[in-house]
């Protein structure tokens, strides 16, 4: 994993959106709304979101578990979630 | 054998079905299997949604849950066997009314709610033919199964018309009606509320006489080259359907049963709904996507009791909570209720079964079926021994045998007749005695490619496998090129011809990638056009080309480009080299099967 660092919610806007699109290519962001359930509207399947946790995981920098899978619904809830567990795991680093 | 047997109990919780394999065996006739149905009243014939719905409606079974619908956001529906009774009349005198006849086809494309039970097994008591269509498919092969399948009624959702099927409306001249679940028909031209029109039409309808040889649904599966084929299924399936969920399933009147797979696919029909409705459970119909956790607590909060799924899901769960533990989240559940566990899709790993034993309590039963064949032919039965990694033995009625196979692979055809392998081990292609009332009987205007599944009295199955000394079916591998991926039968020609209408494509071969999860993943090899570079965003481009046309279950998930694809001497890609690059398969072997790709 990079190296972590917490990210804003900016950053992790970012994040989430190129992980996403690192499986679906043409994701188009313009469709989803932040409260809109993306693997809805984007059509990922179940193996597309295994893909998808990796990437962000490694994106990150943090570990992400099945706990973790509800809070990566929609892109608001995944920007929440990537903040707060970027900002823990910085913290218990230090 | 490098994995140890897996003996059951000798007093289960509840005495399985079947439990002497040879002597059931032994006792089983078809003719016997056909009389435990009731059949139409005034010996009117067979049909499927009597079996399912109407005959226990009528009966004291009446007020049990036939399905408990579990919607995306937990909220837990109940439908009884009579309100059931109810809905399908409904949509029955819908069709009636729209001048829908018997034998024409009712397509559906909708996920896991009520009214996919309502429409399909209203369609059959109409005498209408259902065909399921995958809702993770793209409009292309949408488009071409709606077209291939002659439909002239769609069941689907604003959302999913919207995105699949309205770009290519005009160019399906045969599909008359279009009818909308749920919200949105009102917006959208050429459609008709379902809601509206089975809210107006009466509530009882009298099945019409119906012949067990009537045609009933129609399955899709994918061929090495050419087009899908519609696999034609009939009524007298229903025999086939009830014994074998009997049989491989434990089936029992009491049960909770639920079978995970998507209605779009065949086993999603005959499990998920036919079967078990025929035996009057109560099924657990999930809207929801997979999540492990959310799984877990349908299986405690539903009480399932037989649990009918498949080998991606079971490997999604191990990732979770590996077989070395800790088995925190499983036992944060009470699975006690769950009783028989089997899966279906492509060959389960012994691996799998053993996670079962451990972490569950209760180990996977393999089983093995296709579209071709409606029902489960071969299993591991709840009151017999499992070989993890095998794929069981016959079922009662079904005869299997190995054929020695020819070069291009498949069985070996030589003045129309074949060889058994009859010694121990010996692998070859794995054939069926045709006579099972759930054999499909031919792809849909498609004569040809309907001879050709069957040689020397056999239906030729186009799976490889080797059987030991006792009887247990082993999985080898595909006969051909087909891609099996997550439980569903991928074309590798749809693919390729989907990427070569890109214009940066010269050509491509498709082949199955082994994987961890899936079985396998399609992966495409792309030889590019003058002008074109191998780049990430020629990858990226090609990647998402291809999931709009196919949808995320056909489309590829990894690209190569390679500009010196490899060729059979009459020119096509050849797909085996390719495979065996991959997968590092050693130069001899690949000689042997080069020079015979031709012939495919």
């Amino acid at each position: 994993m990079s190296g972590t660092r917490s990210l804003d919610s900016a950053e992790a806007l970012t994040v989430v959106r190129e992980s996403i699109t690192a499986v679906v290519p043409d994701a188009d962001f313009t469709r989803v709304r932040p409260h809109d359930r993306f693997r809805d509207v984007l059509e990922l399947d179940s193996l597309d979101f295994l893909s998808l946790v990796e990437i962000l995981s490694e994106q990150a920098g943090v570990p992400i578990d099945e706990d973790d899978y509800p809070r990566l619904t929609t892109l608001a809830d995944s920007v929440e979630f990537l903040v707060e567990r970027t900002k823990q795991y910085e913290q218990s680093r230090r | 054998m490098p994995w140890e047997t897996i003996h059951k109990d000798a007093a289960p919780r509840v005495p399985p079905h079947l439990d002497d394999y040879g002597k059931a065996r032994a006792a089983f006739s078809w003719s016997a299997a056909r009389a435990a149905l009731d059949g139409l009243p005034d010996g009117r014939g067979l049909n499927i949604a009597h079996e399912a719905v109407d005959r226990h409606a009528a009966s004291a079974h009446r007020t049990a849950v036939a399905l408990r619908c579990v919607g995306r956001d937990d909220s837990v529906t109940s439908v009884t066997y009579e309100e059931l009774a109810r809905s399908t009349s409904r949509f029955a005198n819908v069709l009636r009314a729209l001048g829908v006849g018997p034998g024409e086809r009712v397509m559906t494309l909708l996920g896991r709610c009520p009214q996919l039970y309502t429409v399909v097994l209203g369609t059959l008591k109409s005498k209408g033919v259902l065909c399921p269509l995958f809702s993770a498919f793209g409009p292309d092969p949408v488009a071409q199964r709606l077209r291939l399948g002659d439909a002239r009624v769609l069941v689907t959702t604003a959302d999913l018309y919207r995105r699949k099927v309205a770009g290519q409306r005009d160019r399906l001249p045969g599909l008359d009606h279009v009818l909308v679940v749920g919200e949105g028909a009102d917006d959208l031209p050429g459609t008709l509320s379902y809601d509206a029109l089975t809210a107006a039409a009466p509530d009882t309808f009298t099945i019409p006489p119906t012949s067990p040889d009537d045609m009933a649904l129609l399955h899709f599966t994918s061929g090495t080259t050419g087009t899908p084929k519609g696999a034609v299924h009939v009524h007298e399936a229903a025999v086939a359907h009830h014994a074998t969920a009997l049989y491989a399933l434990d089936l029992h009147r009491d049960d909770v049963f639920w079978c995970t797979a998507d209605p779009g696919w065949v086993t999603g029909m005959s499990y998920g709904v036919i079967a078990p409705l025929m035996h009057g459970v109560t099924v657990v119909v999930d809207e929801g996507d997979f999540d492990a956790r959310r799984w877990y607590r349908i299986l405690a909060e539903q009480r399932v009791g037989v649990w009918y799924t498949a080998p991606t899901a079971l490997r999604m769960l191990m990732r979770t909570t590996p077989r070395t533990g800790p088995y925190d989240l499983p036992a944060s559940f009470d699975l006690s209720a769950l009783r028989f566990i089997a899966s279906v899709g492509e060959p389960l790993n012994p691996e799998a079964v053993l996670w079962g034993r451990d972490v569950l309590g209760l180990p996977v039963h393999d089983n093995w079926w296709q579209t071709e064949t409606g029902a489960i032919m071969i299993a591991n039965f709840a009151g017999c021994d499992i070989r993890p990694g095998s794929m069981g033995r016959p079922l009662p009625g079904v005869e299997a045998a190995v054929l020695r196979r020819g070069e291009d692979g498949r069985a070996d055809v030589t003045d129309g007749r074949v060889t058994v392998l009859d010694e121990p081990g010996a692998e070859g292609e794995l054939a069926l005695r045709p006579g099972w009332p759930s054999m499909f009987r031919g792809y849909l205007h498609d004569e040809e490619r309907t001879a050709a599944a069957f040689a020397g009295g056999w239906y030729l199955t186009g799976d490889l496998v080797r059987r030991d000394a006792d009887g247990w079916y082993w999985f080898v591998g595909r006969a051909d090129d087909v891609i099996k991926s997550a439980g569903h039968l991928i074309g590798p020609f749809e693919v390729e011809s989907a990427l070569m209408e890109h214009p940066a494509v010269a050509e491509a071969g498709v082949i199955g990638r082994p994987d961890a999860v899936a079985g396998n993943i399609v992966k495409a090899f792309v030889s590019l056009r003058p002008g074109f570079e191998p780049s990430t965003a020629t990858r990226r481009e090609l990647l998402a080309f291809a999931r709009r046309r196919l949808g995320p279950a056909v489309a590829p998930r990894e690209i190569a480009f390679d500009p010196h694809l490899p060729h059979t001497r009459s020119g096509k890609v050849m797909r085996r080299l390719l495979r065996a690059r991959e997968t590092g398969l050693p130069e001899g072997d690949i000689s042997t099967l080069e020079g015979t790709e031709g012939s495919a």
